[in-house]
């Protein structure tokens, strides 16, 4: 049975509707990723879950126990769940005392708080901070603190709202790797609100794509991320190529679609003259100077447009007919010797090109 | 000038011999203004944060009341505590008009404006995101408001030694309903302005200059706390 159940959530701020309809069950232990853009309403779904909010309308179901809307159930369920809030709040008080402050709250022994919060501050490789006050400290050590403070209440459910924003990588990794370490060792059920699609992927076992309000998706992150619903998911997820067409001929299961005067080969049961989007990620078209005998169905001339280096890879712009978005590494790049105005071959397979239907009301 | 020059001579001997009259009036006005901010602080901490965490018609129109009150005149709350402790007044069978608990009195209607906005204030400067994360860390409505005190101890603190400051260098309610009577409710304010009155300008500015070091020990102990 699910752990929290949310059904047909609403929310608004006055007019403003910030939450649509939102339906979600998380199992225990489960660890689900919610990501969309920033002001899609991941916080506020979060804050609802944590009983901080009263939605408009909607019933939130913990451990099958509907919540009431008021009262004092709702701390004591509160009591259950922790939660780590986007920009880290550190009281101003010692590193100790605000680790320790939960369980105090919770009518804990000294000795008891005090030999969890040491053990703690050691897991999260605070323990040589405990006398200082919290506030003295950086970005990523102040994180650490309200990580070590939640932990330390050994929560049923952690909720996470983009736990490591605004972090150094270095940071962003110790962070990581304790929310990972919590998930397996624990079991704990999280529910985490991230914009960073990379770190859904690592971390979460399900992934809940929420757009303007909206949950559009949920799914595991090969569905999510390969398979996207509509248009819209296809867009956030980073499949840079997307592109109308119509399906011109269906010979079972493998299709041709006409996008703009250009056809390419697809994999997709939709019949004829169905009108679709046809979404490929960058990193699956590989360019070549020659049209190779390789398994690859498209195989189009092309000229490239422009080329932006992005760390270790490369985003390269090219016109085939319609234009497309290639990543390809840096080493590629300077054998190719791709540069504006050079004439390439772009290569990707039927499979690698995901087909949307195009939704009726656009 | 002379006379100015033979009143600070004339403050420095009774400073310096620890003169029993002096120290007696210092003493009291201490004790009268400790006290009356004390249980002032006692009901404006609680009653502050009430009001601070609760939503309520009229809300901002109350707080703009108590500020307002801030700079209500010392002799106003005078004349309204006589009337009502004065022999025919409505708490007047109570008989101490006069005595130092009716300045205590006063004196806490004087600062309570003053305490209440201050705390209030003080409240507002703790971030809505520390009472979320007081609350999603599963602290109780009245844990919370501890919290959120104990995040605003140095702002609330300065609220209580504004108050207390405001106190003690009140003279209009003091001297109204206090009487100024020597050996029993002469505080330095009012000590001050009899003093002076009477031609007596050494004694009148050696108790300024008490008053002035006490306001600066309190300013020092002020800064103190807000550079932390």
């Amino acid at each position: 049975m699910s752990l929290i159940e949310v059904t047909g959530l609403n929310h608004r701020y006055s007019e403003r509707a910030i939450l649509e309809n939102i339906n979600l069950s998380v199992d225990r232990g489960e660890v689900l990723a919610l990501i969309g853009p920033t002001g899609a309403g991941k916080t506020t779904l979060l804050r609802i879950i944590d009983l901080l909010e009263i939605p408009s309308a909607g019933e939130i179901y913990f451990d099958g126990k509907c919540i009431p809307r008021s009262g004092k159930q709702r701390l004591e369920i509160r009591r259950r769940m922790s939660f780590i809030h986007q920009k880290p709040q550190v009281f101003n008080l010692s590193v100790y005392d605000n680790v320790a402050c939960g369980l105090g709250w919770r009518g804990e022994e000294r000795n008891r708080i005090a030999g969890k919060v040491d053990h703690i501050l050691e897991m999260v490789g605070l323990e040589d901070y405990k006398d200082r006050n919290a506030r003295t400290l950086s970005g990523g050590e102040a994180q650490r603190v309200a990580l070590a403070r939640s932990l330390v209440l050994e929560p049923e459910v952690l909720l996470l709202d983009e736990p490591t924003a605004n972090l150094d990588p270095v940071s962003t990794a110790k962070i990581e790797q304790l929310i990972s370490y919590v998930a397996r060792q624990r079991n704990t059920t999280m529910i985490m609100a991230t914009h960073d699609m990379s770190q859904g992927q690592q971390l979460a076992d399900r992934i809940g794509v929420l757009l303007d309000g909206r949950l559009v998706q949920t799914g595991n992150t090969t569905d999510i991320f390969h398979s996207p619903q509509n248009e819209e998911v296809a867009h956030f997820v980073g499949m840079e190529n997307i592109m109308e067409g119509v399906i011109i001929a269906n010979n079972e299961g493998i299709a041709t679609v006409n996008i703009g005067g250009n056809t390419i080969q697809v994999v997709s049961s939709y019949p004829v003259e169905k009108e679709v989007y046809a979404c490929i990620r960058p990193e699956d078209i590989t360019l070549a100077l020659a049209s190779t005998q390789s398994s690859a169905r498209n195989s189009f001339q092309a000229e490239v447009i422009r080329v932006a280096t992005l760390g270790p890879l490369s985003r390269v712009e090219i016109n085939c007919g319609f234009r497309l978005i290639a990543l390809v590494t840096k080493i590629s790049v300077e054998e190719l010797n791709l540069q504006a105005g050079k004439e390439v071959y772009a290569i990707f397979k039927a499979t690698g090109v995901h087909i949307i239907e195009k939704e009726i009301s656009q | 000038m002379t006379e100015i020059w033979d009143g600070l001579t004339r403050a420095i001997e009774l400073l310096i011999s620890l003169d029993p009259e002096v120290m007696e009036i210092a003493g009291r006005s201490l004790r009268i203004s400790g006290t009356s901010c004390l249980l002032a602080s006692l009901i404006c901490l609680p009653l502050g944060s009430l009001i601070h965490f609760h939503h309520f018609r009229g809300k901002r129109a109350l707080i703009n009341i108590i500020q307002t009150l801030f700079s209500v005149p010392t002799v106003l709350v005078g004349l309204f505590v006589l009337v009502l402790f004065s022999r025919a007044g409505p708490l007047g069978e109570l008989g101490i008009l006069f005595t130092p608990p009716v300045m205590v009195v006063g004196q806490m209607i004087l600062i309570t404006p003053l305490l209440l906005g201050l705390t209030i204030s003080a409240l507002s400067g703790v971030s809505q995101e520390i009472v979320d994360t007081a609350t999603s860390l599963g602290a109780s409505g009245f844990q919370t408001v501890w919290l959120v005190l104990r995040e605003a101890r140095y702002a609330v603190l300065a609220a209580v030694i504004m108050g207390f400051g405001r106190a003690i260098s009140e003279v209009g309610c003091a001297l109204m309903i206090g009487g100024n009577i020597r050996g029993a409710t002469r505080v330095i304010t009012t000590a001050i302005a009899l003093e002076t009155s009477k031609g007596e300008l050494a004694l009148a500015i050696a108790l300024g200059i008490i008053l002035l070091f006490l306001a600066l020990i309190i300013n020092i102990v002020l800064n103190r706390l807000q550079q932390r």
